[in-house]
């Protein structure tokens, strides 16, 4: 069992709100998935040619203005970091993948949870309110996101299993349910050359998508073309810098409910995340029908 | 001449104030004592388990959306749901009524035994599954696997049915009145008798519907799946 949410801001005067709206979402989530959380939040994009990581340091101390000189002594650009805890956000304009590399060599302890011009990521172990206020999460301001409470079932409880995933660049995944076949997945995209960090199946669905995204699809052609390359439960939940999807699995197995109002898009596996929402009496709700995709564009 | 049948007593529960555990616990422990069977719950907000395990005469009104298992194993009560109700609604209900104004997630009514549900809008997937004698009307349409196994009882549909309705039924009948995209394995179309236009008009008139019973088809186990046959090669 796990929980999911996601929010979209039609109404741009809401976009300040957007954590504060989310966070009681979260944390109604929580009997479904009360061993990680993690959020993915879609904001302002940083200007061109730059890219922002979001980087998590777990239990590793991390001495982040030094590490800051020493990518500014790698790399001849220009580079910022807005640190929180053991989680800062990297703006540089470098090439994001020799950045990626090099963190790689000279700073193992520090994980990459995303790269993009709009997202940022953030997840770890503990209760869902926890890392609400860990990460302080009521003052994100943007214009979508797609959060997580994890119940494992299908690999460790560690922060890299926790949702969302990410894989290429500003997009984000999550998943209520288990996939029965990301082995064979995993088989087919490597020998294209695609990496993976953990052995969790939701992993593989989200590296199988942004392959075909890669490739040319559109996410709605490419959750198409899953239907028959993911085998197993799911309620998957993705963003773009752009775009909002939720799509059901054929029996539908794993809950989801949307609540829609001229200002927002809401959906939570149950109503109890949404029934805070302001207008929520007004809402149309309604919940996703099997292998339909539903999606919102900002 | 005064009235001389006692007025019932009501109670109101605020869930957004009193906890979920105190409304059940009153519900099963203290309202047949204390002379209450007019309960009112207010600002239920999607919680689960609201109202399950009745076994007296009561009247239940919830005012909004409900979660999981609304009235599971209800007995006797009247519950009605002035909003949507997750999965579960009257699961494995014994008599009663169960009243869900809105639409209803998966597997409403499931192994129902006796009462009615009706639902007015929806039910998503596995409506009335393992249906063992409960009656199920939806004003809606159903979900894919509605009435998967159902032993006893009737489920009137009003709007449509998606795939595989009344997968390997038993002695339950359906009731459809819209578009079936698919029957389920040993189901199959039955012409109408005059005893299913009675029972369609009967439960339709108790569900406050108002639809004619000769506009829905009737569907039933073919029984081919009873006996266990060797050379079928597991095709059915």
């Amino acid at each position: 069992m796990c929980g999911i949410v996601g929010l979209l801001v039609k109404n741009p005067a809401l976009r300040d709100q957007l954590g504060a709206l989310m966070v009681p979402m979260l944390v109604g989530m929580t009997e479904r998935g009360p061993d990680s959380a993690g959020l993915a939040v879609y904001t302002e994009p940083v200007s061109d040619h730059h890219h922002k990581l979001s980087l998590y340091s777990g239990e590793h101390a991390v001495d982040w203005p030094e590490l800051l000189r020493e990518i500014a002594a790698a790399f001849a650009h220009a580079h910022e970091i807005s640190v929180q805890g053991n989680h800062a956000v990297l703006v540089s304009s470098a090439d994001p993948d020799l950045l990626v590399a090099w963190l790689g060599r000279h700073a193992p302890m520090i994980a990459v949870l995303s790269v993009g011009q709009s997202i940022d990521l953030y997840k770890d172990v503990g209760a869902p309110a926890d890392i609400a206020e860990r990460y302080r999460f009521k003052a994100l301001r943007g214009s979508h996101l797609v959060g997580h409470t994890r119940m494992a079932t299908e690999s460790a409880v560690t922060p890299a299993h926790a949702h969302p995933f990410t894989a290429g660049r500003d997009f984000c995944l999550v998943h209520n349910g288990s996939l029965s076949n990301p082995h064979l997945v995993r088989k087919r995209l490597e020998p294209l050359g695609i990496e993976f960090e953990t052995d969790n199946d939701t992993e593989a669905a989200c590296r199988f998508f942004e392959w075909r995204l890669r490739e040319g699809d559109d996410l709605k052609t490419a959750v198409q073309r899953g239907f028959s390359e993911l085998d197993g439960f799911f309620t998957f939940l993705m963003g773009t810098d752009r775009e909002l999807l939720i799509v059901r699995d054929a029996f539908a197995c794993k809950p989801a409910v949307v609540a829609e109002t001229d200002d927002y898009v809401a959906i939570a596996s149950e109503f109890r995340s949404l029934a805070h929402l302001p207008q929520i009496s007004d809402a149309i709700l309604f919940e996703p029908k099997p292998e339909e995709i539903y999606s919102w564009r900002i | 001449m005064a009235n001389l049948r006692p007025v019932p007593k009501t109670r109101e529960f605020d869930l957004s104030r009193d906890s979920l555990r105190d409304l059940n616990l009153f519900l099963h422990k203290h309202a047949v004592d204390a002379g209450v069977a007019q309960i009112e719950v207010r600002n239920p907000a999607g919680a689960h388990s609201i109202a399950c395990g009745l076994d007296a005469h009561f009247d239940v009104q919830i005012h909004g959306h409900v979660g999981y298992y609304v009235a599971g194993m209800n007995k006797h009560a009247a519950v009605t749901v002035h909003g949507n109700a997750g999965p579960g609604a009257a699961e494995n209900m014994m008599s009663g009524r169960v009243h869900i104004r809105g639409f209803a997630s998966t597997a409403a009514g499931a192994s129902a035994h006796g009462g009615l549900l009706v639902i007015d809008g929806d039910a998503s997937l596995r409506c009335g599954i393992s249906l063992k004698g409960a009656d199920i009307v939806v004003g809606g349409s159903v979900g894919s696997f509605s009435a998967f196994m159902a032993q006893a009882g009737r489920i009137v549909i009003c709007g449509d049915a998606e795939d595989a309705l009344g997968d390997s039924l038993y002695e339950a009948v359906i009731y459809v009145r819209g578009k079936v995209r698919s029957l389920g394995a040993d189901a199959r179309f039955e012409s109408m008798t005059d005893t299913d236009r009675a029972a369609v008009k009967s439960l339709l008139a108790q569900s406050g519907l108002a639809h004619d019973p000769a506009e829905f088809k009737r569907v039933a186990s073919a029984k081919s799946l009873y006996h266990w046959h060797a050379d079928a090669n597991q095709e059915y």
